[in-house]
């Protein structure tokens, strides 16, 4: 089989994993030494797929043979896709060819399971290492850790790969038996544990080197800065408060940078085990969206969903949750935006965290008006009933009226979910300006 | 006045005509833009300027912050930047307005901070949607030597290749654009003008996987071409060797996804023999 045969089956195999983040490592880059590769700040998209998401990483499987018979997944043993595999050379090789025309900021690197976890994790960990120590590379590495592997390899992982992640896939054990049985949500927590030891260590390591006032390494002794996550929505019948919850866990308890939402979408061999129907793409849309709010905005996760009635547990598809739980939290507006504090700003629909300091930055010279949240290209129309202002004061708007609901909810005919999972909060912002675009400011005030 | 092309240029004619008191609107700049952007030049640092301490006696106290955006702002290709430039030095200057770059809501305020976000994203794209060509090795230092086209919004050459640099040391490379160009040979990097786009490699035998790996990571099952084109304009296709699948691959997205569905699910095949496989099941169990 040729390189591009095993490449077309490989990438194929591993496009359901939603992660390409190539952001958030220590800066470094590739002077003084003999090969290329740089990383830190923010990172590059190269390319967009017509599905609207990112190529930033050269997202490959080593292998598509698995042992393992996970229902969702495309590569789960009793699924008849043609399986290939890529050598750990042929790997390398093409990671360093990509990356030198700049189609790439590094790899992603994943594998079904073969023989053992610890045979697997060994010829994963390989890649990383040639391209570290024999080709000095010092682009992006993410690798996808197999829980069931020796806490060494794990460790040896996080030496070489700027991102760790193991996919939590389901939110509870109970969906885990269902349709992945050889997962075991208890042995996936250990290892996060074990690899947030790790980050730990390589972060103490580079401020000690800073308090020592020793310039950061260009390559770091541990690469490990960051672990991140991937669960599968609509696949089993967890609500949005489950899937919140075991996501606010992995965050506060494991340190995680991210959780990653995928709805499951028809894949090419699908299994009896699984549900016909995909769940709609907004469902993922709305989970991003809670999760911002989680990590930025000081919402609780009880405080996401409504706690009883026939939406218990599940945020509503056609609203925002912030704009959802403003609605369901109406004793608490009108906020002052010349008064209130920065956390009560940020729980006003409308407001990001970038409006809300540049409010504070605006409120020190004067007062803040309308015009002002105009000119900052906030969805005005969606804050004011919520807000009050040195020209308004909503009133006469109906904070109690039964239709301030319905004012927000589009129009059926215009239900079009467009948003990219990549980017939920720039998409949502930009959906907010086109919003603001189109009410008529007068008339309202 | 003449016209001014540069920062440096700006920053000599600004203190100039700040310390001799001439209010913006009697002030007519003249953008001298000839195709360079004279940017980071031994003259722009330090950065903290001589007008803070003007000769004479006169001190006008401006933050450094205003001179990083106004660096930035003079690669735009709006003309009004000078302008613009001096009108907010001069409210910070003279107007009694130290902290006006905090006023995000201000006019003069609002329309800098497009400029640079338009540059900043600019700096971005073309990091972003550079493709290089291999064109060789070169003989004496063995080095692999590239060559990319590409053509920015805006005149940010200068100020990008340092980030080029530092990815890409180990290897030589040029960027050839309309309005200058950059090269890099492992010791430094040297400007030259700008070239036509028949200058650059029309090829790479690379090209061929790139585009396969395109076509294999995208899903038909969720085709959403309005997210990708927000992030990817169609302005930029023409110079990235992967967008002529764009049509094809979208074409064929709802016919693909609708196969997917139609096929009979696959049932669930028994476990095989395997040692690792019996021993994690056993210790899930207990």
């Amino acid at each position: 089989m040729d390189r591009q045969r095993k490449l077309e089956i490989l990438a194929d195999a591993a496009k359901y994993d939603a992660s390409c983040a190539s952001s958030g490592s220590k800066r470094r880059d590739s002077i003084g030494g003999k090969g290329i590769g740089s990383a830190g700040g923010a990172g590059i998209c190269h390319s967009y797929a017509p599905d609207g998401r990112c190529i930033s990483l050269l997202k490959i499987l080593l292998t598509n043979v698995c042992l393992y018979d996970c229902h969702y997944c495309i590569n789960r043993r009793s699924s008849d896709v043609r399986r290939a595999r890529f050598s750990v050379e042929e790997a390398v090789a093409l990671t360093l060819d990509f990356y030198k025309r700049n189609y790439i900021e590094g790899l992603f690197l994943s594998s079904g399971i073969v023989r053992s976890a610890d045979y697997t994790m060994e010829q994963v960990v390989a890649v990383a290492r040639t391209l570290r120590e024999e080709h000095d590379f010092r682009g992006y590495i993410h690798l996808k850790t197999i829980p069931e592997a020796s806490q060494e390899l794990i460790e040896e992982a996080g030496k070489y790969a700027d991102r760790i992640s193991i996919n939590v896939e389901l939110p509870e054990q109970k969906s885990l038996d269902q349709l992945a049985p050889e997962k075991n949500l208890k042995r996936t927590q250990e290892a996060m544990g074990g690899i947030r030891e790790r980050i730990v260590e390589g972060r103490a390591e580079r401020r000690d080197r800073s308090q020592r006032n020793r310039p950061a390494r260009r390559t770091p002794k541990i690469y490990a800065n960051g672990q991140s996550t991937q669960m599968i929505i609509g696949a089993d019948c967890s609500d949005d408060d489950t899937i919140l919850r075991r996501a606010d866990t992995l965050y506060s308890g494991y340190d995680l940078r991210r959780v990653y939402y995928s709805a499951f979408s028809p894949i090419p061999a699908s299994s009896s085990v699984l549900p016909v129907k995909a769940p709609p793409l907004v469902r993922e849309h709305r989970l991003y969206q809670a999760d911002w709010l989680l990590r930025f905005y000081g919402f609780g996760v009880g405080e996401l969903t409504p706690r009883q009635g026939e939406m218990a547990g599940k945020l509503e598809l056609e609203l925002d949750p912030k704009l959802a739980w403003a609605l369901r939290h109406r004793d608490q507006f009108p906020v002052d935006l010349n008064r209130a504090s920065r956390e009560q700003l940020l729980r006003v629909p409308g407001l990001g965290v970038r409006t809300v300091d540049r409010l504070l930055g605006i409120r020190r010279f004067g007062r803040v008006r309308l015009d002002d949240l105009a000119k900052l290209r906030t969805s005005v129309k969606k804050c004011l009933p919520f807000i009050i202002t040195a020209d308004h004061h909503p009133a006469r708007l109906g904070l109690d009226s039964d239709r301030l609901r319905q004012r927000f909810l589009p129009p059926p005919q215009q239900l079009e979910f467009d948003f990219s999972e990549a980017t939920p909060v720039r998409t949502a912002a930009a959906q907010e300006v086109r919003h603001a675009a189109a009410s008529a400011l007068t008339g309202q005030v | 006045m003449k016209p001014v092309a540069t920062f440096s240029e700006w920053r000599i004619e600004a203190r100039r005509l700040l310390e001799s008191g001439a209010p913006p609107e009697s002030v007519f700049w003249e953008d001298g833009t000839t195709g360079q952007c004279e940017l980071f030049n031994e003259t722009t640092s330090p950065a903290l300027p001589e007008i803070s301490e003007a000769e004479g006696g006169s001190i006008f106290k401006v933050p450094k912050a205003f001179f990083d955006l106004a660096e930035v702002i003079s690669c735009h290709r709006d003309a009004r930047r000078w302008g613009l430039l001096y009108r907010i030095l001069w409210r910070i200057a003279r107007g009694g307005e130290r902290h006006l770059l905090a006023r995000s809501s201000d006019d003069d305020i609002l329309m800098a901070r497009s400029f640079s976000k338009e540059i900043g994203r600019d700096l971005h794209k073309m990091r972003a949607f550079v493709r290089f060509r291999k064109v060789g090795v070169c003989e004496s230092s063995g080095r692999e030597q590239f060559v990319a086209w590409f053509e920015p919004m805006h005149r940010i050459i200068r100020l990008n290749a340092p980030f080029f640099r530092k990815r890409f040391t180990g290897m030589d490379w040029s960027i050839l654009t309309p309005d200058d160009s950059v090269h890099w040979d492992g010791q430094k990097l040297r400007f030259t003008d700008g070239v036509p786009k028949s200058s650059a490699p029309d090829a790479d035998s690379l090209e061929e996987l790139w585009k396969s790996y395109y076509r294999s990571i995208f899903n038909p099952a969720r085709l959403k071409l309005k997210a990708m084109q927000a992030e990817m304009p169609v302005k930029y296709w023409k110079n990235l060797p992967e967008a002529e699948l764009i049509h094809g691959l979208t074409r064929d997205a709802s016919r693909r996804e609708h196969e997917m569905i139609e096929r009979r699910p696959l049932k669930p095949r028994s476990r095989p023999k395997n040692a690792y496989l019996d021993q994690i099941l056993r210790e899930s169990g207990e």
